[in-house]
Order: C-alpha cells, then sequence, then structure tokens
C-alpha cells in the first residue's frame, strides 16, 4: 500500500485543524491532507475511499475546493456495500450539484438503486435524487418515484413524495402523473408521510390548476378531518412537543388548506369551523402553540372573508403584539403586514404599539415596523406619524438611520397636505440625518421650494437658521446654500415673512459669512463647494457691499487641485472684477425649475439623455443654458450619420448641473475648441456654434468671398452651368456691396481685393419645391485644404419662413465651421434670401471630394418644418 | 422549497456543519457563511430570532456554545423553524447523549445523515426522533 495514501484517520487530521492557531496553518494542513487524498485517488485506493470521502466533506465544510473528489462519490455509489453508497451518495449531495456534467453519470446508478431490493439503499437514492435531481433526471426517473410512491414501507413512501416535489417543480408537465398517487398519501396514518404528502399536494397546485381543482373536490374533507382529529388526538409521545401533536403537521395542514381556500367560498366555508376550532383551542403559553396560531392567522387571512373568523385572527394578532416575547411581536408585525390588505381599519387601531415597534432595540422589529408604519400612513394620519418619526431619528442608532430616513422623505413626499409642511419635515430631516438622505431627495427639495415662490423668503430664513445651528449635515448644507445664493436678497430683507415666523435680522456679511462657512468645512466635498461658490457669485451681485469680499473668498480657490474649482474660481473672479455690466444679468435668479421634467428623469424611465436635458436647459432660458438647447438636434444630426462617432453624452446631463446654472464649462470651452482643429470629434464643436451665435461674432469678415452674391438671385441652373474659368471675383465695388445690402441686409465689408485663389463654379446643393440652396467657394490664398463656402438660401414658396436654421455635419475627415447666418427669416417668393459662411477643411485634399450632410429647420405659419439632405456634387479639389 | 439551508457555527464564528438545498458556490457560500455570523453573533439574547438577510430569513437558535441558523424563504413560519431546530437538537442529543460541538465535528457525516432523514430539499421529511433515527442505529449495529 502506498504510504501516502493511508494518510492520517480522519479523526487525526480534525485534530490537527482544530489545532490550528491562524489561518495560514490550517490552509497548509488542508493542503497537505487534499494532496494525500489526491494521490490516493490516483493510486485508485478502496480500502480508504469512505475515509477519504469523509475527510473530504469536512475540508468542503471548511470551504476549500474539493472538486478533484467528485468522482471517488461516484464510485463509492456504484460500490455494492452499503456504507460505501451511503457515503457516496451523501458526498454526491455535498460535493455536486445538478449543474455539474459528471451527475449525468450518476443516472444510471440511480436507477439501478432505486429498484434495489434492500429497502434502505432505495431510500438513499430517492433522498440523493430529492436533492440534487436535474430536469432531465427527472424525466428519466419520474416513473421508478411514481411507482415508489406506492412502496410498502412508510419510510419510502415519504421520501418519494418528497422526491416528487423536486420532479415536478423541475418538469412542470409531469405534475399531472402524481395527483392520484398524492391524493392517496393523504389518507395515510404514517405522520412522515402524512406531512410528505400535504407538501407535495400543495406544490402540486401551485404547478397546476387542475391539481388545485382536484384537491379541492376529492380531498378537502379529509384533509379538514384529518386536522380535526390531529387537534384532538389523545397524547401522542412520539410527536408530542408541549403538549400539542406533531405541530409542524398542524402547519403543513394549514398551509394546504389556505391555498385550497383561497379564492373558493365554497371551500372556504367547508374549513371554518375547524379553523375556528384551532384558532380557539390552540395554547399559546409555548412556542409550538403560537407557530400553529401564527399560520392558523394566515390561512384566515387568506380564505375568503368570513367576518367572525377574521374578527378571532385580529385579536389574536393584538394579544402577540403585546407579547413580551420578541419573537412572537416580530411575528405579530409580519402578519399585521398581510393583514392590512383584508383589513385596514384593524390595523390601524394597533398604530401607537406598532409605532413602538419602530423605537425597538431589536434591529429585526424595528425594520419589520417600519414597514408596516409606512403602508398604514394616509392623508389623514400622515401629520402624527411623521411628528413621531421624525423625533425618534434624532435618536435612532445610526445603522437605521438610513432606512428611516429614506421611509421618511417618502412618505412626506407622497402624502405632504401642502408645501410648507413639505418643506418644514424636509428640512428637519436634513437637520437631523442629511447625511442619510439621497442626493434625489434633495434635489426634489430644491425642485419644490422653487416653484414655491411664495415661500422663498420662509425658506430661506429657516434654512438659515438651521446653518447656525449644525453643519454636520452635507445635505443640508448644500439646500442652505443653494438657497441662500438663490434667495439671499429674501434672507436679509426679511422679504415674504409669514406670521408663524420669528423675525431675524441677517445682514449682507452675515449670509456671506455662512457660505463662506460652508465653503470651509474640512468635511465639505466638491459638490456643495461648487455650489457655494456659485451662491458667493450670486451674492456678490445681490449685495454689492460685499463683492470685494466675496472676491477674496472666491479667490483662495484659484490654486485649487480640482481644477474645476480653480477654473471656477478664476472666472468668477473676473465676472466681478471686469464685467459688472453683465454680472447681474448672468447670476440672475434661476427660473422656476419644471417639477415634470424633473420626476420623470426621477421615475428612472428617462435617463439623462441629452434630449431630456436639452429640453430642461430650454426651461432654463438663462445665457448658459443655450449651448446645451443647440447640442440636442445637433445630436440628431450626427445620429443620421451614423458612422461618425459617438454622440457627446455630456452637456448638462445631469441635474445637479442644471441646478448649479452650470454648463459654464461647455459654454466657456466652446468658443475656443471650436477654433482649435483637433480631432474628429471637433465636428461637433464646430457645429456647436450654429447656435451660438454671440459668441462667434469673433469670427473674421474676411474669410467672405462675397464676390458671387449678386449672381445669386440669378437662377440656379445658371449656376451650375457656369463654366469654371469664369471669374469669381470680378466685382468687387461699392455697387455690389449696396446690392447685397439691399438683397439681404447682410452688412459686410467690402470684399478684399488681394484675395485671390482657384475659381470654382457654384453648384446649386440642394433643392425642394420650396427652397434652394446655393453654395459658392473660394480658396483662401496658400491654404489649398480650406475652402471657404457661401450658402445662399431662397425661398420659393409664398410664404415667409421664420425661425430658419442650417446645420450641417461632415464625416471625419473634413472640419466644419460655421458662420452665424445673416438672419433667421427667408421672405417669400425669393424676395429676399439668407446668406451663411462656412469654412471647410479638408485633411484628404486631393484624395477625397467634399461631403455634407444638412438639415434645414424652419417655421411655416408657425409650424415647424424640417428638411434633410446630401451634398455630393461639391466640386473636385475642394 | 422552505429551508434553503441549515448552518451549525460555534461561537468564534466557526462553521461546524453546512449544508445547502440550493446550489451556491464555494465563494459565495465563504461569504454568506461570513455576512449571516457577523450578522447573528452579534445579537442579544433577548433580541428576537430572526434575522432579515439579503431576500431570505435567518431563523436562529443557540445552544451553549453552539448556534443553528436555518436560512428560510420569506414565507416560511418562523415560529416553526424554531421548533424544528429545537428537535433536530433534541435528536441529535438522544443519539450522541448531551450533544456538543465536538460531536458534531468528529461525526460530521452521522449528523449529516441525521439531516438526511429530517430535511429533503428544503422540504421536513419525518418528525419523530424514533423514526429519524432508526436506520442510523441499525447502521451502527451493522457495522
Amino acid at each position: 500500500m502506498n504510504p501516502f495514501s493511508s494518510g492520517t484517520r480522519l479523526r487525526d487530521m480534525i485534530r490537527s485543524i482544530r489545532a490550528c492557531k491562524t489561518a495560514a496553518e490550517e490552509r497548509a494542513v488542508v493542503r497537505k491532507e487534499c494532496a494525500a487524498i489526491r494521490a490516493a485517488i490516483n493510486e485508485n485506493d478502496h480500502d480508504y475511499r469512505h475515509r477519504n470521502l469523509a475527510k473530504l466533506m469536512f475540508i468542503h465544510m471548511l470551504g476549500y475546493p474539493t472538486h478533484f473528489g467528485q468522482m471517488e462519490c461516484l464510485k463509492s455509489i456504484a460500490s455494492s456495500g452499503f456504507p460505501e453508497k451511503r457515503i457516496g451518495y451523501l458526498g454526491l449531495m455535498l460535493l455536486l450539484d445538478e449543474r455539474q456534467e459528471v451527475l449525468m453519470l450518476v443516472t444510471n446508478s440511480l436507477k439501478q438503486d432505486l429498484n434495489h431490493t434492500n429497502q434502505y439503499i432505495v431510500g438513499l437514492a430517492l433522498c440523493a435524487l430529492g436533492n440534487i435531481c436535474s430536469a432531465e433526471m427527472a424525466r428519466d426517473l419520474a416513473p421508478e418515484v411514481e411507482r415508489l410512491m406506492q412502496f410498502r414501507d412508510p419510510n419510502i413512501r415519504k421520501k418519494a413524495a418528497l422526491c416528487s416535489i423536486r420532479i415536478i417543480k423541475k418538469v412542470p408537465d409531469l405534475a399531472e402523473n402524481f395527483i392520484n398517487p398524492a391524493a392517496a398519501l393523504l389518507k395515510e396514518k404514517h405522520h412522515g408521510v402524512l406531512i410528505t404528502g400535504i407538501q407535495l399536494c400543495t406544490d402540486l397546485c401551485k404547478v397546476s390548476t387542475e391539481a388545485l381543482e382536484y384537491f379541492r373536490k376529492k380531498c378537502l374533507e379529509g384533509l379538514v378531518k384529518t386536522l380535526r382529529d390531529l387537534v384532538n388526538s389523545p397524547y401522542a409521545p412520539e410527536y408530542d412537543i408541549a403538549g400539542i401533536t406533531d405541530p409542524f403537521l398542524h402547519i403543513r395542514l394549514l398551509k394546504l388548506l389556505r391555498v385550497l381556500g383561497q379564492g373558493d367560498e365554497d371551500a372556504s366555508d367547508c374549513m371554518n369551523d375547524i379553523l375556528a376550532q384551532v384558532a380557539t383551542k390552540t395554547e399559546s403559553n409555548k412556542n409550538a402553540g403560537n407557530a400553529i396560531l401564527y399560520e392558523c392567522v394566515e390561512t384566515i387571512m387568506s380564505i375568503e372573508d368570513n367576518g367572525g373568523l377574521r374578527v378571532l385572527a385580529i385579536n389574536i394578532l393584538g394579544r402577540f403584539l403585546s407579547n413580551r416575547d420578541n419573537n412572537i411581536r416580530y411575528v405579530a408585525l409580519n402578519m399585521l403586514m398581510k393583514a392590512i390588505t383584508v383589513d385596514a381599519q384593524a390595523v390601524q387601531r394597533h398604530r401607537a404599539t406598532i409605532l413602538e415597534c419602530v423605537k425597538d432595540s431589536d434591529a429585526s422589529i424595528r425594520k419589520r415596523a417600519l414597514e408596516l408604519v409606512y403602508v398604514l400612513v394616509n392623508e389623514t394620519n400622515v401629520k402624527p406619524l411623521i411628528k413621531e418619526l421624525i423625533d425618534y431619528l434624532e435618536i435612532s442608532d445610526q445603522e437605521f438611520k438610513a432606512d428611516l430616513t429614506a421611509k421618511i422623505c417618502s412618505i412626506v413626499e407622497k402624502f405632504s397636505p401642502n408645501k410648507i409642511w413639505y418643506i418644514d419635515q424636509m428640512l428637519k430631516v436634513l437637520t437631523e440625518a442629511g447625511n442619510f438622505v439621497k442626493d434625489e431627495v434633495w434635489h426634489a427639495l430644491i425642485v419644490v421650494i422653487s416653484n414655491a415662490s411664495d415661500l422663498h423668503g420662509y425658506t430661506v430664513r429657516a434654512l438659515y437658521r438651521a446653518f447656525q445651528t449644525s453643519t454636520e449635515q452635507e445635505s443640508l448644507v448644500r439646500v442652505a446654500v443653494w438657497c441662500i445664493g438663490e434667495y439671499g436678497d429674501m434672507l436679509v430683507n426679511n422679504v415674504g415673512m409669514l406670521n408663524i415666523e420669528d423675525p431675524i435680522t441677517v445682514t449682507d456679511s452675515d449670509a456671506v459669512d455662512a457660505v463662506e462657512v460652508a465653503i470651509k468645512r474640512d468635511c465639505t466635498d466638491l459638490t456643495t463647494k461648487a455650489m457655494a461658490m456659485i451662491a458667493l457669485l450670486k451674492l456678490s451681485s445681490r449685495f454689492p457691499s460685499c463683492s470685494e469680499r466675496i472676491r477674496d473668498i472666491i479667490l483662495q480657490h484659484k490654486g485649487n487641485l480640482v481644477l474645476e474649482l480653480q477654473q471656477r474660481s478664476i472666472e468668477f473672479n473676473s465676472i466681478i472684477e471686469k464685467h459688472q455690466n453683465i454680472r447681474s444679468a448672468l447670476v440672475e435668479r434661476m427660473p422656476v425649475l419644471d417639477e415634470a421634467t424633473f420626476s420623470g428623469r426621477r421615475a428612472g424611465s428617462l435617463p439623462a439623455t441629452l434630449s431630456t436635458s436639452n429640453g430642461t436647459s430650454l426651461n432654463l432660458p438663462n445665457g448658459v443654458a443655450k449651448p446645451a438647447a443647440a447640442a440636442a438636434p445637433l445630436v440628431d444630426l450626427l445620429d443620421l450619420n451614423s458612422d461618425d462617432a459617438p454622440a457627446p453624452s455630456s452637456s448638462g446631463g445631469d441635474f445637479l448641473q442644471d441646478l448649479l446654472g452650470v454648463d459654464l464649462s461647455s459654454a466657456s470651452v466652446q468658443p475656443v475648441a471650436s477654433h482649435a482643429p483637433k480631432a474628429g470629434t471637433d465636428v461637433l464643436l464646430d457645429l456647436l456654434s450654429i447656435g451660438t451665435p454671440a459668441q462667434s461674432n469673433s469670427s473674421p469678415p474676411d474669410i467672405l468671398s462675397s464676390s458671387k452674391d449678386n449672381k445669386l438671385p440669378v437662377s440656379t441652373s445658371d449656376g451650375l452651368s457656369r463654366p469654371p474659368s469664369q471669374p469669381v471675383h470680378t466685382t468687387s465695388s461699392g455697387g455690389a456691396a449696396s446690392m447685397m445690402d439691399l438683397l439681404d441686409g447682410f452688412v459686410s465689408n467690402s470684399p478684399k481685393p488681394e484675395e485671390n485663389g482657384p475659381a470654382y463654379p457654384s453648384v446649386v446643393a440642394y433643392e425642394s419645391s420650396s427652397l434652394t440652396l446655393t453654395f459658392s467657394f473660394s480658396k483662401p490664398p496658400g491654404n489649398p485644404q480650406t475652402t471657404m463656402i457661401q450658402a445662399t438660401f431662397t425661398n420659393l414658396s409664398p410664404n415667409v419662413f421664420t425661425d430658419f436654421i442650417f446645420q450641417a455635419a461632415v464625416p471625419k475627415f473634413l472640419q466644419l465651421h460655421l458662420d452665424p447666418a445673416s438672419g433667421n427669416t427667408l421672405p417669400a417668393s425669393g424676395s429676399g434670401s439668407i446668406t451663411q459662411n462656412l469654412r471647410v477643411t479638408n485633411s484628404q485634399h486631393g484624395k477625397k471630394s467634399l461631403v455634407m450632410r444638412i438639415r434645414i429647420a424652419y417655421k411655416l405659419n408657425n409650424k415647424d418644418m424640417l428638411e434633410e439632405g446630401q451634398i455630393n456634387n461639391f466640386p473636385r479639389d475642394l | 422549497m422552505g429551508i434553503r439551508f441549515i448552518l451549525m457555527v460555534n461561537k468564534q464564528g466557526q462553521t461546524r456543519l453546512a449544508q445547502y438545498y440550493e446550489w451556491l458556490t464555494l465563494e459565495e457560500r465563504r461569504a454568506l457563511e461570513g455576512e449571516i455570523v457577523r450578522k447573528c453573533l452579534a445579537r442579544a439574547e433577548q433580541q428576537c430570532s430572526f434575522v432579515e438577510h439579503r431576500n431570505y430569513k435567518i431563523v436562529y437558535r443557540r445552544y451553549a456554545s453552539l448556534f443553528f441558523l436555518v436560512g428560510v424563504d420569506n414565507d416560511e413560519n418562523e415560529l416553526a423553524i424554531l421548533e424544528f431546530i429545537h428537535l433536530l437538537v433534541e435528536t441529535m442529543d438522544r443519539h450522541f447523549g448531551n450533544v456538543c460541538e465536538l460531536d458534531i465535528m468528529f461525526h460530521l457525516e452521522k449528523a449529516h445523515f441525521m439531516l438526511e432523514e429530517m430535511v429533503m430539499n428544503g422540504c421536513i421529511v419525518e418528525t419523530s426522533k424514533a423514526n429519524i433515527l432508526a436506520p442510523i442505529q441499525l447502521m451502527d449495529k451493522s457495522s
């Protein structure tokens, strides 16, 4: 025999594992043992297979991998001796599962053992099958199991019954085969067979309505009788627990009765008497009795209504609830949760007790009670309940605060009778547990505050007071800072005093103090700092006297390591210092935040996509939000152009950014970026400038090649047929300029005479029944890659186009820059035109021609119109 | 199904027996046992014996240095499971005579055999101690 494979005895291995002082020692012992077992497996050592499997089970229990022993289990099962089979089956159930392919190999052994002459071996096989069988095995072995349900020994019948539960769960189609044998089991006297038979029937009802109907018709009376006999049975020592015969059987019977009674009045009637008997006669001084009562109450609550029984059940729950035993109270709360759907009034009567349970020292009870309170709240009791809960919030455990806060916020939002109450409660929650308040909750609060214009003054003063007493709670600080920034003047001037308020005296510098405190708190995070920074900027305009001081505070962050803050600090400084004229317009009060948009987005159905953010930005018609508004149609445009890269996912999608009135970032970056050609994405940035005429004014007028303008009213076909040789800038006279003025009111500098480059014919880029777009081209000298395009739009229809917008997108190898259009109204019937200058840089000059997709949007009689097209007819070599 | 798993854990938090009726990987088991032990063992004696964990409940009971923890579905009767734990302990008592942690450690497979006679696929099979122990005694006698 191999000296290694014999190894240590099981007992010795366990001892040495127990003796280990550290996890590392234990691992070492286990590693050594596993090595020995592997060696034994390789040697195909029969003598110690039993012991090795026992060791593996122990090692498995400790949480180490034991897959290498799986085959040993199968071999053990295939051997003939009972002890080997027994340990093999145990190993099978512990070490393998139905997902492993190895399991397929055992099907045959199982089949043989199910037909074995030794009933204990049959029992083993049934047990293993019941614990681990897969759908395929269930199909293969179902006939054997079905047959075994009629086996002479009850110990086999009971196991076959439970095995069937697994089979019908894996393969519900097989259920009907088991209905009759299952019904037969219900008539048995053996408790094991009864309890398993009842469980099988319960599960059959779940997978098959046919079974449910069958048991209702054929078995209900028998079951009621069985329960009655059980309740009235004399002392049975083998099954007795605390004077009750087999409470487990009681409970299983009550469960099945519940399934049969649910939704069927006749069946419910049939069991009324016995339920009443169980509910009244069961001793409630021991756990076993209470377990039965608990089950009985649940059955009464679930079956069809019988007033008398329900009263009985509610009374039992009332008794449970006032019990000193925490286990009983817990199940009472659990059951009241179910009772609330059938009898809300009865549950409401216990409200005070339930509320006490929210404050219990036991976390499980608190959790249940809180869930229950949550469903108990309605419009009439919300005020006292919330008061209690908020009072308790102050003294509750840290780990419970999160749950409690979430529930309070949810209740307050759902049931608040008016805005002032909502704001009051939320401020209390923020003061007590602001750190546990989720972002969307305080966002919602700000939306509500913003909408309650008559409460702005009240709210900002209340927040200021709260902030004076506590600066510990992050979300309180944020909301306070936001409100002080927005409504700081109301704080100082006591605007909109309500008569419930005590007047307070706050000076300009007090308000600034508060924000300074917020920004300087040690624990303040980036978001709060950013919000405080914006608040300061706003206050600098509201309180000119503090302007210098605010600038100092803001400047303290000019060297901040966080780029965002650094940038803001420098920008805000320059706004305060140099741009007094635009400052007050820039920091105007935020327009009312749109509740519908916010709640829609919060509902989660709409992730903050660009289109929704666009909606919000439109709702915030302050200067800074405009770029975002322009960005959305642009993305649409790019979407059409599917080869064109990732849609930008930024642009103020975040509510917070809306709140901050941000998008300052994009606003400030765009004009720079649009002139800095980098990569394909620059196209986007170029396009962004469409909607921001103000920012693009800087584009030099000298890029215009105006010479062709005067030709434009000429028919488009003429433009097309124009030979390339035709001089492009023939007319550089003042007459041409005045002509242009007449045509489209475009004030242009006189064309530069020094401009010369190869001449290209104009093309009709796009033509529809109502609209013509003509492109004329020129090249700036010394830069063959770049083409200047002047687009001229002419309206052929008899109606005026208003809100005219032209957008364009190009593939990555091109870069496009659009200058502002000459106007946005296009007169009817060709009596005028709009011109717009484009600059295209072709990085593949000489290899690829220009190509462009366009979209033209305008309003016709106030109706939105949209025209789209692709332009492929650019002259070559552009 | 009812019962999802049965654990026996000593007061140091070491697992002494683990029987799962639903498949979990080794890592999941270790994580689950760790979480549950931390949660349950920290609770005071007068607190209730039920702990909600993930999407199921744990019903537990302490006997001397050993905790019996049973994970059950949410609709299971918690009080009945408590009673079942007691039945399990009484059955082991009857076999081992005043069962202790070491009995279970050194006779792990016997403890499993008893459990096998009591619970199958998460359902209770038998509630009579004599019936549960009969096959085990038979085997002891024959060997």
